[in-house]
């Protein structure tokens, strides 16, 4: 029976570490969802608004500790704030100088905004050198939670779950609980007659990719107590995190928490039993094969084009 | 006579082709040394999957954007066959297991594998360049177009197709050379790749080759499938709703584009010696993009000169300023898709020939306009965003 629990022990702990990748591919993937089901459009850089959050956060941890140490065990929750609204902000200023001239060119979008990554990938290499950086996560996120004598759980994890529930939630009540929202399922549902009855759809577009690229810039506040931040960090999740979009099925947010789960969990439970490369390949295989069978994605809203 | 002088577009379309091949069979073999001779030579074969893109994109509508793929299998397939002949039992001796590529004897592997056993013969190899990237492509098609997928979201998928290859390759250390690729082809059925004469041969080669799919796209851009295609890039539902079945058209161009994709791979093995998973994933699956959408994506001749341009500019500046090439090359995907959505093509359509022949003015050719989902200047594109009476795609 020993090797019952410890097998049990190591699928809980792998499943938990599903669990933590889940968290920053949903995070990664709501505000991309937002954006693609409101507007069409794929937003290519948006791996690189997480580089933006996980900077900042190591901005702000690096000023802390030099300035005002003792601020250390707190500044983070001021790095997730700062970081939502400078990627935020960027996004702001990208969606009115770029995204809004590409209106009913989605495709289009999709290459200016992979130029618009490749240069603020550089951009980040030339600010920030092209070694991996590392902001200093507070105190009390080190170390793990011991739940048995074999299973434990960093808290690390824990937090970036808990940030995530959170973020989540503030969306949903956004969505159906504000002005905002309202205007927001208006244009998803019909942008000409929401614009026939007074919507500024424009302004909602802007609002809307600013807040996406904001939930983005959480994800790398968040990403920085899992790993080191690189110039290049935030695009290796934009293939899957697409994958979570499109998996999903537009438009449903629903949709999104159960794809980046199902997505998450497969690769990570997979690379128990083979190499992380075959689990990756297995995993995008798997959901590329359901894919060209059910192409609407898991829950497609139910409205006729 | 009338139908090729047709198919090649007119006295304006003939003098064009002769201008290019003038200069890629002419000029560049004169003027250049070997060694840039081959590299203008790598440069074609990237030509090859922009000519598809310029079918399936410009004209078609449809983005892929793993285009590397099936470079990637027509390149690998060949790579495979100069590799088996590259490593006889005669010069591989030193290896624990001779007769098997080096990479395989570093793997410990001791038996060729499977997949491997075909690609001994060079009729199989051939077929099997042109064959399995169109069966792919069929497959991935007939998937998504049969059921009416959106654009963005077909780009989505073929892209996570390049992901799952690329790190298929990379993984697959014993099979496919892993991240170093297959390297060290040596010679095609006895006769030595690597010297200056096989380049050159290899290179006219290539260039004839670019030459044939240049026009066949021609030929099908100037027959009634041509206009189909622009009309289903334009107006989807009203093609559907005349009787053609739209997804089969869909499909034809994604296989033909897929088809000079990995013709260009094969040649990019011969000319270059070796092959790796560095032209297949998505970074070079979007760059190729790029090139055709610097020549124009509206022009099988333009996409041969982004290709040119496109990579000579890379070749330069990563050469001399590095650090600058990735701000130019991502400056040039935002410039050409906000600004030129036509690229060099549309240019001089619109500049250079009006400056050639202020006398001889002719309307421009159907061809040459742009559809209405690609305006050709910003200021229109602003204009056309905020009319209140805007139909949704």
């Amino acid at each position: 029976m020993e090797w019952l629990s410890e097998f049990g022990a190591i699928a809980a702990m792998q499943g938990f570490n599903g669990l933590s990748v889940f968290c920053v591919l949903l995070l990664m993937a709501l505000g991309l969802a937002i954006i693609f089901g409101q507007m069409g459009v794929i937003n290519m850089a948006h791996g690189e608004f997480l580089t933006i959050g996980a900077y900042t956060t190591y901005m702000l941890s690096t000023l802390v500790q030099t300035w005002c140490p003792w601020m250390q065990p707190y500044y983070f929750f001021f790095a997730i704030a700062l970081s939502f609204v400078v990627a935020g902000a960027i996004g702001w200023v990208v969606e009115w100088v770029m995204i809004s001239r590409l209106y009913h060119r989605p495709l289009d979008t999709l290459l200016a905004t992979w130029g618009l990554s490749l240069v603020m990938q550089q951009a980040f290499r030339s600010i920030f050198g092209a070694r991996e950086v590392s902001a200093n996560p507070p105190e009390w996120l080190m170390g793990a939670v011991n739940l048995t004598d074999a299973i434990e759980i960093p808290r690390n994890g824990l937090f970036v779950m808990g940030l995530t529930v959170l973020m989540t939630g503030g969306i949903f009540l956004m969505l159906y609980r504000t002005r905002w929202g309202l205007h927001v399922r208006a244009t998803v549902q019909n942008r000409i007659m929401s614009r026939a009855v007074g919507i500024n759809t424009r302004k909602v577009d802007r609002m809307t990719f600013a807040l996406g690229c904001g939930v983005a810039g959480v994800a790398g506040a968040a990403f920085t107590t899992i790993g080191s931040t690189g110039p290049t960090a935030g695009s290796l999740y934009i293939v899957d995190t697409f994958l979570v979009v499109v998996f999903g099925g537009a438009a449903s947010l629903f949709g999104t928490i159960a794809s980046a789960f199902a997505i998450a969990q497969t690769q990570s439970l997979s690379e128990f039993f083979m190499s992380g490369s075959m689990a990756k390949v297995l995993t995008l295989s798997i959901v590329i094969l359901i894919l060209l069978m059910r192409p609407q994605g898991l829950f497609a809203s139910k409205v006729r084009k | 006579m009338n139908a090729l002088n047709k198919m090649l577009g007119g006295r304006q379309g003939v003098v064009g082709l002769l201008i290019l091949a003038t200069l890629i069979l002419v000029v560049f073999p004169l003027t250049l040394d070997a060694f840039r001779l081959n590299m203008v030579g790598k440069y074609l074969t990237y030509a090859f999957v922009a000519v598809g893109l310029v079918l399936c994109w410009g004209y078609g509508g449809i983005l892929s954007l793993g285009q590397g793929v099936f470079f990637g299998l027509g390149g690998y397939c060949m790579a495979m066959f100069l590799k088996l002949e590259a490593s006889d039992p005669e010069s591989t001796k030193i290896q624990s297991t001779p007769g098997i590529p080096d990479f395989m004897d570093w793997n410990q592997i001791t038996e060729l594998p499977w997949l491997w056993v075909p690609f001994h013969s060079f009729t199989f190899t051939v077929m099997a360049v042109i064959v399995l990237p169109v069966l792919l492509a069929l497959i991935i098609g007939v998937a998504l177009f049969r059921r009416r997928v959106g654009d963005v979201y077909f780009s989505i998928v073929t892209q996570a197709i390049a992901l799952i290859l690329t790190v298929l390759i990379i993984g697959q250390q014993g099979l496919t050379g892993g991240i170093n690729g297959i390297t060290d082809l040596k010679t095609l059925l006895g006769w030595d790749i690597r010297s200056d004469s096989a380049r050159l041969l290899l290179y006219f080669i290539n260039a004839g080759l670019l030459f044939g799919c240049i026009l066949f796209g021609k030929f099908i851009l100037n027959s009634k499938l041509g206009r189909l295609l622009m009309a289903m890039r334009d107006k989807e539902e009203r093609v559907r709703f005349s009787g053609y079945d739209v997804a089969a058209f869909k499909v034809f161009v994604y296989c033909v584009a897929a088809c000079f994709s990995a013709i260009g791979g094969a040649m990019f093995a011969l000319q270059v010696g070796f092959m790796s998973p560095s032209f297949v994933g998505i970074v070079p699956s979007i760059e190729m993009v790029i090139f055709a959408a610097v020549g124009g994506r509206m022009s099988l001749l333009g996409a041969v000169y982004g290709s040119l341009l496109v990579n000579y500019g890379k070749t330069y500046f990563s050469e001399s300023f590095p650090e600058l090439w990735l701000y130019l090359m991502g400056g040039l995907f935002i410039a050409v898709v906000m600004y030129f959505p036509n690229g060099l093509a549309g240019l001089w359509e619109s500049h250079g020939r009006k400056w050639l022949s202020g006398v001889t003015r002719k309307p421009a050719t159907v061809i040459a306009s742009p559809a209405p989902g690609i305006t050709p200047t910003p200021a229109l594109a602003d204009k056309k965003a905020a009319s209140p009476l805007e139909i949704q795609p």
